[in-house]
């Protein structure tokens, strides 16, 4: 296991998992979230073959109602 | 209706009927929200970027409701401070939904929620660097907002009165300076609280007016999300048709001669 933070949370996931993985554990659908790595942004195309690394910062976001 | 077809609202190239943008939040649930959109015919909607809630990633998303292929979405910076929150947030709004099209804003102040137009200017930058095209939310000044074009902004959308507050257009002079010498869309960007305060900013000439709790909060949201559609559409088509000289004494509408 290693521990990443992810969403200022601090959590333990398997060792050599990629940004896939980890949205497929998550139930989050890749088309509709973005995700930044220690403030650089991750593209979609490059999910399957980044993996996490242990002390990573990662930020999972989406699209919520809001105005102005 | 105004010259129909050929009054086309254009921005960054893409053409759209109405000239009604409109916020999504603030609504009882996605429900309302996407009623409320329909009913106000807006074609492009404003949405904002969050952490996803990963203890419980089966909520209902907004996309579930208004379908990003039938509205625009217009990710917007709202609660960023800092030029630097600003870019950060957009640079992932982009990937997380491929849109170069955004709304920048960049608060100087938690109680006015008044536009910091130092950190905007330095943020229109780096987005327009890194190809974004770019609404801007700013204050009513139009040497700010002539700089801000020059920058290449697509659309500049200066407050009629502060975010939130609902106390219509209160500063018709300035939007009019801004409406006169700009070359590109000039949209009102919050202060509307009712249909006839939108009317006012299309009378005044705007491409467009931007509002969201004057729906949200309103009573009944998709009754007044109605209501601003036709308020925008009465307000342009005024502007076309040319209002009255204003008159400090009465005029008769009937004709004298005759009189019994």
């Amino acid at each position: 296991m290693i521990e990443i933070t992810l969403n200022g949370d601090r959590r333990e996931i398997a060792a050599d998992q990629t940004v896939t993985d980890l949205l497929q554990d998550l139930k989050l659908d890749p088309a509709r979230v973005a995700v930044e790595r220690n403030l650089e942004i991750i593209p979609k195309t490059t999910y399957q073959n980044v993996k996490l690394l242990s002390g990573d910062r990662l930020e999972i976001v989406y699209f919520i109602g809001g105005g102005s | 209706m105004i010259k129909d077809m050929n009054d086309k609202f254009t921005i960054a190239g893409a053409d759209f009927c109405s000239r009604l943008i409109v916020g999504t939040g603030k609504y009882r649930d996605f429900e309302q929200t996407a009623r409320a959109v329909e009913a106000s015919g807006a074609e492009i909607v404003t949405v904002a970027l969050r952490r996803v809630n990963v203890t419980d990633p089966g909520q209902p998303m907004l996309m579930d409701y208004l379908d990003p292929k039938k509205y625009t979405y217009l990710p917007n910076t709202a609660g960023c401070f800092s030029a630097d929150e600003a870019v950060r947030t957009l640079r992932l709004a982009r990937e997380a939904g491929g849109w170069k099209l955004v709304k920048l804003e960049v608060l100087g102040d938690q109680k006015t929620l008044y536009p910091n137009m130092v950190e905007t200017l330095q943020a229109t930058e780096t987005l327009i660097g890194d190809g974004f095209e770019v609404m801007v939310y700013c204050s009513d000044d139009p040497i700010m907002a002539r700089r801000l074009e020059d920058l290449g902004c697509c659309a500049i959308m200066p407050l009629g009165g502060p975010i939130g507050s609902g106390l219509g257009i209160q500063n018709p002079v300035q939007i009019r300076l801004i409406i006169e010498q700009a070359n590109v869309p000039v949209l009102v960007d919050a202060g509307v609280g009712t249909a006839s305060d939108a009317a006012v900013a299309m009378e005044l000439g705007c491409d467009g007016v931007l509002m969201n709790t004057a729906i949200a909060e309103a009573k009944d949201p998709i009754a007044m999300a109605r209501a601003m559609k036709l308020a925008v559409q009465a307000g342009r088509t005024a502007y076309f048709a040319g209002r009255m000289p204003k008159k400090l004494y009465a005029d008769p509408s009937s004709p004298l001669g005759g009189l019994i």
